[in-house]
């Protein structure tokens, strides 16, 4: 018997991490064996215990038999947590650089990669709103779950998060006050569907798929954290491809593309606030 | 303290063979760690990562906070290279965890013991990745976030300090720490200053 914490066992699990990884690509084409380990290590170990399963090879097991088990695996894989106008000076940033560029365009493509449940995607498009933009934009919203795509789609979220994303929307240059965009009904909000009105949500897969438009803005923000850098690179390259040129990339606050094969192919416009521009 | 004691750590720090040092603190540990930091020479030859507990808006100019810290301070940012002699304190409001070869990550999963960073997260991917050539150090804090991450150094090998209860703001975090941790050490900062010091790593 292996001693849970031994050199030993972390190696098996490690092993197992990876047939795991291979077996879910294999056989339902979600790929996850770019992603980055210590975050894996942890979300698998989570699951293990919430699936009941004494090991990551008796999961698997069921996984390949039962494909039902996939979407509460997925649930593991991918980390769901977002916020209205995440980081507010971002998208005052967003406004000061991006925003006047947009506006000589009369209509414009923005591609939001992975985007959750939906909280980027709404702010984005309220920003658009407040500055007469909305109408000219199309916006691909896309993600590897289907779950948090159709939360996304919904645009629904719990009331107890209400007021900290009314303080974000302030505290980012909102010119109203956030609810003229939701009606509260219930214990939850919904925003205007006139904001999703031309949002196009669609899975897709930075890991596995190609570029689908040409487009003048990505926002790609904390999503990379948990790619490997090969799989980072992969991505840096369809955002590459798909931009025209000047078009802008933005990306986390804490994130930078200074290890990456790409960081001649895009310019820092703003460093704080992470916005680059196709070179 | 007895001079026995501090060679014994010592010696359970040379054995160790460490090639990281983490830290973890919440509440009162800016001072202590301040001290800590501003005693290791100039030529300290590991990377030290920290997780303090600050709120999300915390704008940390860290080089300012450690401003006595010969080392260079700065904040951690996703896939950097944990270098050493270099201090890498976790972003506010981020998870921050070390892989192989010492590559940095970010992530955001809901907060472990009420806390984004939590000092548990950073440990515990610590202890996998360096199996066991680690030291962890917890400082003053009033919950107990750091007592699993501890737990998981010292069963992979690593060394593990805890600022003595008597010694700390908010003897909590450390007294969990040590009820939790058998071989975790009790020890002032100076102790602590001082065997780093002391030319063993």
């Amino acid at each position: 018997m292996i001693k849970p914490g031994s050199p030993t066992s972390d190696a098996v699990f490690e092993l197992e991490i990876d047939l795991f990884l291979e077996a879910i690509y294999r056989q339902y084409q979600h790929d996850f064996r770019g992603y980055v380990r210590p975050t894996l290590r942890r979300r698998l170990t989570q699951a293990l215990a919430a699936l009941e399963c004494e090991s990551l090879s008796m999961l698997q097991h069921r996984l390949l038999r039962d494909p039902a088990l996939l979407r509460h695996v997925l649930v593991y894989l991918t980390v769901q947590v977002s916020d209205l106008f995440r980081d507010p000076e971002y998208h005052k940033a967003l406004r000061r650089v991006a925003v006047p560029v947009l506006q000589t365009y009369p209509s414009f493509k923005i591609w939001v990669a992975g985007c959750s449940s939906g909280e980027e995607v709404y702010s984005l498009a309220i920003l658009l709103e407040e500055e007469g933009l909305l109408d000219r934009a199309i916006i691909y919203a896309t993600d590897v779950s289907a779950e948090a795509l159709h939360a996304a789609e919904r645009g629904i979220y719990s009331i107890d998060r209400a007021q900290s994303f009314s303080r974000n929307y302030q505290l980012a240059g909102g010119r109203g006050s956030l609810s003229d965009y939701y009606t509260a009904a219930y214990d939850g909000i919904a925003f205007d569907r006139r904001l999703r009105a031309n949002t196009v949500f669609s899975d897709h897969s930075l890991a596995t798929d190609s570029v689908f438009a040409e487009v003048h803005l990505v926002t790609c923000r904390n999503v990379m954290i948990y790619f490997e850098p090969a799989l980072r690179d992969r991505a840096l390259g369809l955002f590459h491809t798909s931009l025209v040129r000047k078009g802008f990339l933005a990306l986390g606050s804490k994130e930078n593309i200074r290890s990456s094969v790409f960081r001649e192919k895009f310019l820092e416009l703003d460093r704080q606030h992470r916005l680059y521009e196709r070179a | 303290m007895l001079t026995a004691e501090l060679e014994r750590c010592a010696s359970l720090l040379r054995d160790a063979r460490p090639k990281v040092v983490v830290v973890g603190g919440s509440a009162g540990s800016i001072q202590p760690l301040s001290l800590l930091l501003g005693e290791l020479p100039a030529g300290f030859a590991l990377p030290i990562l920290v997780v303090l507990h600050v709120s999300p808006d915390t704008k940390g100019i860290w080089a300012k906070v450690f401003n006595t810290c010969r080392l260079r301070v700065v904040e951690a940012e996703d896939k950097d290279d944990a270098s050493p002699g270099t201090v890498y304190v976790a972003p506010p409001d981020y998870h921050l965890l070390v892989g192989p070869g010492g590559r940095l990550q970010l992530s955001l999963e809901p907060n472990v013991n009420f806390a984004r960073p939590s000092i548990d997260v950073l440990f515990e991917s610590a202890a996998w990745t360096y199996q066991g050539r680690l030291l962890g150090i917890l400082l003053s804090g009033a919950n107990s976030d750091g007592a699993l991450g501890l737990a998981a150094i010292s069963r992979a090998g690593g060394s593990c300090w805890v600022q003595s209860p008597e010694t700390a703001v908010a003897p909590f975090m450390p007294r969990s720490a040590l009820s939790t941790v058998a071989s975790a050490r009790s020890l002032s900062v100076a102790e602590m200053a001082a065997l780093l010091h002391g030319g063993v790593v």
